[in-house]
């Protein structure tokens, strides 16, 4: 019999705030963390200049010199995400999180973009200069996994899930199966992204990058017919997933049941997508929930407003739910925070299912007739009373995720 | 560049990067369903174009191309347009 798991904790440094209530608030006044970035101006060939970057944060004073010289900003924010989560799940000082009984999945694109630069001019130079005890370990890409274990003492289980933009919600998804497969009783997972022109250039040499520089209010624009592409986001996610025993047991606060995931790939394209991919994942997600296509009440979507992306996302999830689902995107005002928009999506999802209020997609105003017919929230939140949420996330490669969480009722 | 200088010129960066046959590369061949290009190959190869021509290629620009010879039409005006620019 598998373990039941549920979310205990939420901890998140957002481009719209660091806590639910802000977030919330910002969600429902249409604001968007999307701006001109104009550390950019002088990079060369690039035709963006917009990103979404985190809120300004504070860390407190345990943060010293020595416990975050391996840190680079994406493995700070990771930490300091999941220390949120820990203090909301009321496990900080738990001696759970050191005995082995808990694990952590976690992901981003990368690590640290100066890191990374330090390495690749050691190809140019042929010199070591730059390159100090630390500079791989702010740029391996489990950076925020090992760093995190580091700072808490953390003894199980490490499951790096670098990939792209599911390194979040593969991270849940890995993290779930974990302790319903009783490997664990706690895991943190989560994933981050550091905003950099380095990230940006990725998508910028795809020609997927919006461009509508001037104004940094309209965009992105996703399902939108005059959509133009993404915009990078930054910030940190994490999650606390628990078994269900342990988290009655210490009388947790539950905000939420991992009901199902599913993962798949394409092995086809590097970055096209697969519409019969992402509608088969959704589906794997729903069997291993047990779970009919009816069940679910909203679609929290990847939705980054690419053409190709959103297009084949709607087919899909038409493909999967027919025309009346209720759906939209977190992305228009996070920015597509890649390594991070798993689990922020997945946080939110679970907020708006438990005050049962879903907010639109931000700069959706005319949807694009190539997009399959949906319920696509616009304009304002909708009010839903629904027991189940999924959150869809996609990456290059080929990947796709899907969450399925069940509303707790106390 | 006259608009058959650039269609050599692109031609032998299609033949050097793509490994095309020569004989295949008409101005009215389609790049995906003729040449087989995907949108990955269509990247670099308007990376190279970029670089041919030292201007930078509009997303709208690349977003449209579909032919050899509308690439050609996107070189020839982004090097009209460098030279009056320049001039």
């Amino acid at each position: 019999m598998a373990h039941r798991v549920v979310v205990t904790g939420f901890g998140g440094l957002t481009a719209l705030g660091h806590d639910w209530p802000t977030i919330a608030a910002n969600l429902r006044a249409g604001r968007t963390g999307v701006r001109h970035m104009d550390a950019w101006d002088d990079i060369a060939s690039m035709n963006t200049r917009l990103g979404a970057p985190v809120a300004p944060y504070e860390l407190p004073a345990h943060y010293t010199r020595k416990r975050t010289r391996s840190m680079g900003p994406v493995a700070i924010m990771s930490t300091r995400a999941t220390e949120l989560a820990l203090i909301n799940a009321g496990l900080l000082d738990d001696p759970i999180l050191t005995d082995g009984r808990t694990g952590i999945a976690h992901g981003a694109c990368a690590g640290s973009a100066d890191a990374v630069f330090a390495f690749g001019q050691l190809g140019a130079t042929r010199d070591l200069h730059g390159i100090t005890s630390n500079t791989y370990v702010r740029m391996m890409s489990h950076t925020g996994a090992v760093n995190i274990s580091l700072f808490f003492g953390i003894t199980g289980r490490i499951i790096p899930t670098s990939s792209a933009c599911t390194s979040a919600s593969q991270a849940i998804g890995y993290a779930a199966e974990s302790i319903a497969a009783g490997k664990q009783t706690v895991m943190i997972a989560g994933g981050a992204e550091e905003l950099s022109f380095g990230t940006t250039a990725v998508f910028d040499r795809l020609f997927a990058t919006s461009t509508r520089n001037a104004e940094p209010d309209l965009t992105p624009r996703p399902f939108d017919r005059d959509r133009d592409g993404l915009v990078a986001g930054e910030g940190a996610v994490t999650l606390i997933l628990e078994d269900l025993d342990h988290a009655r047991a210490r009388g947790a606060t539950i905000h939420a049941e991992v009901a199902g995931f599913g993962t798949n790939s394409d092995g086809a394209h590097i970055t096209q997508p697969s519409a019969d991919n992402m509608a088969a994942v959704m589906r794997l997600a729903l069997a291993d929930a047990g779970l009919d296509a009816s069940a679910i009440g909203y679609v929290s979507a990847h939705g980054t407003a690419t053409e190709l992306g959103d297009v084949a996302e709607a087919q899909a999830t038409h493909e999967v739910f027919g025309p009346r689902m209720p759906i939209s995107s977190m992305k228009g005002g996070f920015g597509h925070s890649l390594g991070a928009c798993g689990a922020l999506e997945a946080w939110l999802a679970i907020q708006m299912m438990r005050e049962g209020r879903f907010a639109p997609t931000l700069n959706l105003d005319h949807v694009d007739p190539a997009c399959a017919e949906l319920d696509y929230i616009v304009g304002s939140e909708r009010a839903l009373d629904v027991e189940y949420v999924m959150s869809n996330n996609f990456a290059f490669g080929g990947i796709n995720t899907s969450l399925i969480f069940r509303r707790w009722h106390a | 560049m006259t608009s058959q200088e650039i269609f050599q010129a692109l031609k032998d960066t299609l033949v050097e990067q793509f490994e095309l046959d020569p004989a295949s590369i008409t101005l009215a061949s389609r790049l995906n369903e003729d040449l087989d290009l995907d949108s990955i190959d269509a990247v670099d190869m308007i990376i190279k174009v970029q670089e041919l021509t030292g201007s930078k290629v509009t997303p709208e620009d690349f977003k449209q191309v579909r032919t050899v010879g509308d690439v050609v039409g996107v070189v020839e005006r982004l090097s009209t347009a460098g030279s009056a620019a320049q001039g």
